[in-house]
């Protein structure tokens, strides 16, 4: 379903906020609303620009207006056996296509199909001065140019408000079964570190509350062979389990207390951090919850290589994001002044002065 | 500016400078040979210390900088300046660290892209962009350039698979860009780094992630009399769900060259074969292959044949990675494009490409990366025949506005450089280019990195005759173009 386009009257909107230094908030349907700093400024809802604007399936590509909405994309999707690999979080049913790529999450397979940003190929966007601009395309192989639209991925709309967005997908996959095994964090680590060494058809590895989770997909021999290279495990059959990890919907998320999102390389050893624990994406990405002082957390997590945010439920006198060494963070000023000069598309969601 | 004076600044030692003319003329150009210019300096540095002490004295100086790796790059962004310094990586050529656990590979930028998946091959693991000059190229230039190959469809670009970059800014700051995790705080500076040929920081240091080497691949070879019937017979493979490791499509011409050369086992006789490649796990494959089979078979392939071994895999293969050279044999010189179309218009794009050659005079090899989109014509020509090369170009050009108006791109994998810069302009309006441009200064506020490639300036564009398509639809869209 199509509605008006209205990158027009976005362009004359932007100009309007540039002329007059009035910052603008920039949304689609709020579901990750408690993500990032607070931004103030007049709202500018992305819904009404809407409408899925080209999908060839045969070319694995879907081209949509920022302000589709997730589920309407993952509906036409589903009708060809295809599929977002980088499983976006819908944390809400009002999730907009504009919204996941400005935050850039990725769910449960991120770590063997790619993340967002890998799933970009081109971009719609107006900048700070209003103007209209298209960056990569629909093919997936394209270097002409400076990578601008995969640079969207992740920047939460401070560098531009997107139009449209074009992104790779992938065939659902014939079959999926899911394994658990019940072991330590320690154990889980190590056994996850082995199998993606290793070429399985692996597509979620989870651990939790002394149970690892896996995911095998593929083609159904494929996978029932596979099955037996990961020891023993019992079936799960509880389908919708991945969904609910990958929505944020397990018990282990119903929690008003400050959320950790650790990033680490995924290797690394059990963190010595009292607290809560999930481990997704084979050790990559950790969720945590715990009462030590931020500073303590984020310290531990540089010294490993990795980086945490406060993803949920930050006090209001902690940063969100990982703070940057000062060389990198000036780059990334001087990179928000190349897009918006006057500095009016969401300021400060992503950092103070961004 | 003095040279001696610029040197005696600097205090490199000797060994790591090139000043004599003799010295010189191998940095006259990189792997796109048409276009030549003696450096005024080229040094070599060792050290990292070495390049951000160079780096910082040119931005003082303003002397432009030319960075180039090992010098394979297509597209003209190595090709030096008569005013400037060409800083070469050669000899950062350690593998630093390969950390099997997190899969990732520490490297500097002169290490060859083979030399990656050799040294860590023992652990079961490989770097997986392979660019066909993949036994010469550099990471640090495959990063530069985001380098593809054959398995992208399924596999991605570099961009896909690097985790971090260590980067002297134009003042000589060493900057960490990305990490060893799986993302990093901020803006995706990782992303934006790689394919930026330059133009943004020196490469000093690259992360590769690296994958598990598939328990078995297999390899089909269908044959077919018409192109675009192969052309349909992909997009069915694609539909039916699966995604081929690599799918590569040849037309007659760059078959009979390619048997003629290495005896790969091809059909000279078809009109276009397609080599379509599935890997996994044994179970996985054994019940693709079987699948695959049959969709060719039905989408009205002459003959389909699935390697009986490794070593006839390998065969199937040798003659797709040589054709270049094969059909470099057929003619004194070929020019090599690089355009990207959404598959779907292949017919239509090779018919009007064939269409051209005659109008042309020049004959021309198809060789594609099907799976991807990703067409590389290969114009053959002679620079010794008088107006032949102009004539190559003006019809290259054509095939890369082609391109754009299917929908596509002017450079899959090969980059802009200074070969496809005019073409930019096509490709891209005013205010995007000033975008890049913006951006380029919040890098190099002096554009003292590689200055005049990639991005053209407004004022070139002007000149060259600006006709941007935009989404595909040309000004005037009634009017024959082809």
């Amino acid at each position: 379903m199509s509605g008006p386009d209205l990158t027009d009257a976005w362009c004359a909107r932007v100009k309007e906020a540039a002329a007059t230094h009035r910052p603008l908030h920039i949304h689609g349907g709020n579901s990750k609303a408690f993500y990032g700093r607070p931004v103030a400024g007049d709202a500018l809802d992305t819904r009404e620009h809407s409408g899925v604007l080209d999908y060839e399936p045969s070319e694995l590509f879907i081209r949509a207006r920022s302000g589709t909405a997730l589920s309407e994309i993952e509906q036409r999707l589903d009708r060809h056996r295809q599929m977002l690999a980088f499983e976006p979080p819908r944390f809400s049913p009002h999730s907009t296509l504009g919204g996941v790529i400005a935050s850039g999450l990725s769910g449960p397979r991120r770590p063997f199909a790619g993340a967002a940003r890998d799933a970009v190929l081109g971009i719609g966007l107006i900048n700070g001065k209003g103007e209209a601009l298209h960056f990569g395309g629909q093919v997936m192989k394209n270097v002409a140019g400076y990578d601008l639209s995969r640079l969207m991925a992740g920047a939460l709309g401070t560098l531009g408000l997107l139009t449209d967005v074009s992104l790779k997908v992938l065939p659902r996959p014939e079959t999926e079964y899911t394994l658990k095994q019940v072991c330590t964090q320690q154990e889980a680590l190590l056994r996850c570190a082995g199998w993606t060494a290793n070429p399985l058809p692996l597509s979620g590895a989870c651990w939790h509350d002394g149970r690892l989770y896996l995911r095998l997909s593929g083609t159904e021999a494929g996978v029932r062979h596979a099955r037996h290279q990961l020891g023993d495990s019992l079936l799960e059959q509880d389908d919708g389990w991945w969904q609910r990890l990958r929505d944020q919907q397990l018990d282990f998320f119903r929690r008003d207390t400050p959320l950790w999102r650790l990033s680490v390389p995924p290797a690394t050893p059990p963190l010595a951090i009292a607290g809560d624990w999930l481990i997704d994406w084979a050790g990559g990405q950790r969720w945590l919850y715990s009462n030590e002082n931020a500073a303590t957390i984020r310290q531990l997590t540089g010294s490993v290589g990795g980086q945490a945010t406060l993803f949920r439920n930050a006090p209001d006198s902690e940063e969100v994001f990982q703070p940057l060494p000062a060389p990198l963070f000036s780059l990334q000023q001087r990179l928000k002044q190349a897009f918006d000069p006057e500095g009016i598309l969401n300021p400060g969601r992503l950092y103070q002065d961004l | 500016m003095n040279r001696t004076r610029f040197l005696a600044g600097l205090g490199l030692p000797a060994h790591c400078i090139l000043s004599e003319e003799a010295e010189l003329r191998p940095y006259e150009c990189d792997g796109l040979s048409a276009y030549r210019r003696l450096p005024w300096l080229v040094l070599i540095p060792e050290t990292i210390e070495q390049v951000q002490a160079i780096l910082a004295h040119c931005h003082r100086l303003k002397v432009p900088v030319v960075a180039r790796g090992a010098g394979t790059g297509l597209s003209g962004g190595a090709l030096p300046l008569e005013n400037g310094v060409l800083l070469s990586l050669a000899r950062f050529t350690d593998i630093l660290e390969i950390d099997t656990a997190n899969r990732l590979a520490q490297v500097q930028p002169g290490v060859r892209n083979l030399a990656i998946s050799e040294a860590v091959a023992g652990h079961g693991l490989y770097y997986a962009p392979d660019p066909s000059s993949q036994i010469a190229c550099s990471i640090g230039g495959n990063v530069a350039e985001n380098a593809g190959g054959v398995h992208c469809l399924k596999y991605g670009l570099t961009v896909n698979n690097i985790a971090a970059l260590k980067v002297v800014t134009m003042e000589g700051e060493l900057l960490t860009i990305g990490s060893h995790a799986a993302d990093s705080a901020g803006y995706d500076l990782l992303a934006l780094l790689t394919g930026s040929e330059g133009m943004l920081g020196v490469i000093v240091e690259v992360t590769v992630r690296l994958l598990p080497v598939p328990e078995y691949a297999q390899v089909l070879l269908a044959a077919f009399d018409c192109a675009e019937i192969a052309g349909n017979a992909v997009a069915d493979i694609i539909s039916s769900g699966i995604l081929p490791a690599g799918l590569e499509m040849m037309d007659n011409l760059a078959i009979r060259a390619a048997e003629d050369f290495v005896h790969a086992g091809y059909p000279s006789d078809a009109a276009a074969i397609l080599l379509c490649e599935l890997d996994g796990t044994r179970a996985e494959v054994d019940a693709q292959l079987e699948k695959v089979h049959a969709l060719l078979t039905r989408a009205g392939a002459t003959e389909v044949r699935t390697a009986r071994d490794q070593k006839e895999r390998q065969r199937f293969w040798a003659g797709r990675k040589a054709s270049f050279p094969a059909v470099g044999r057929l003619s004194p010189d070929y020019y090599c494009m690089d355009g990207t179309i959404p598959r779907k218009h292949l017919g239509r794009v090779l018919a009007t490409i064939s269409a051209w050659s005659a109008e042309y005079d020049l004959p021309v090899a198809n060789v594609f990366h099907a799976g991807d989109g990703n067409l590389h014509p290969l114009i053959l020509y002679d620079a010794n025949r008088p107006g032949e090369l102009e004539r190559t170009e003006a019809f290259g050009s054509r095939i890369l506005e082609l391109c754009i108006e299917a929908g596509g791109t002017i450079t899959g994998e090969h980059g802009v450089g200074m070969e496809k810069i005019d073409q930019m302009c096509t490709q891209f309006s005013n205010a995007e280019l000033e975008q890049f441009h913006a951006v380029k200064r919040a890098f190099d506020p002096d554009g003292l990195l590689n200055p005049g490639k990639a991005i053209p300036t407004l004022a070139r564009c002007a000149e060259f005759g600006h006709m941007h398509v935009h989404g595909g639809a040309l000004p005037f869209p009634e009017l024959e173009r082809f």
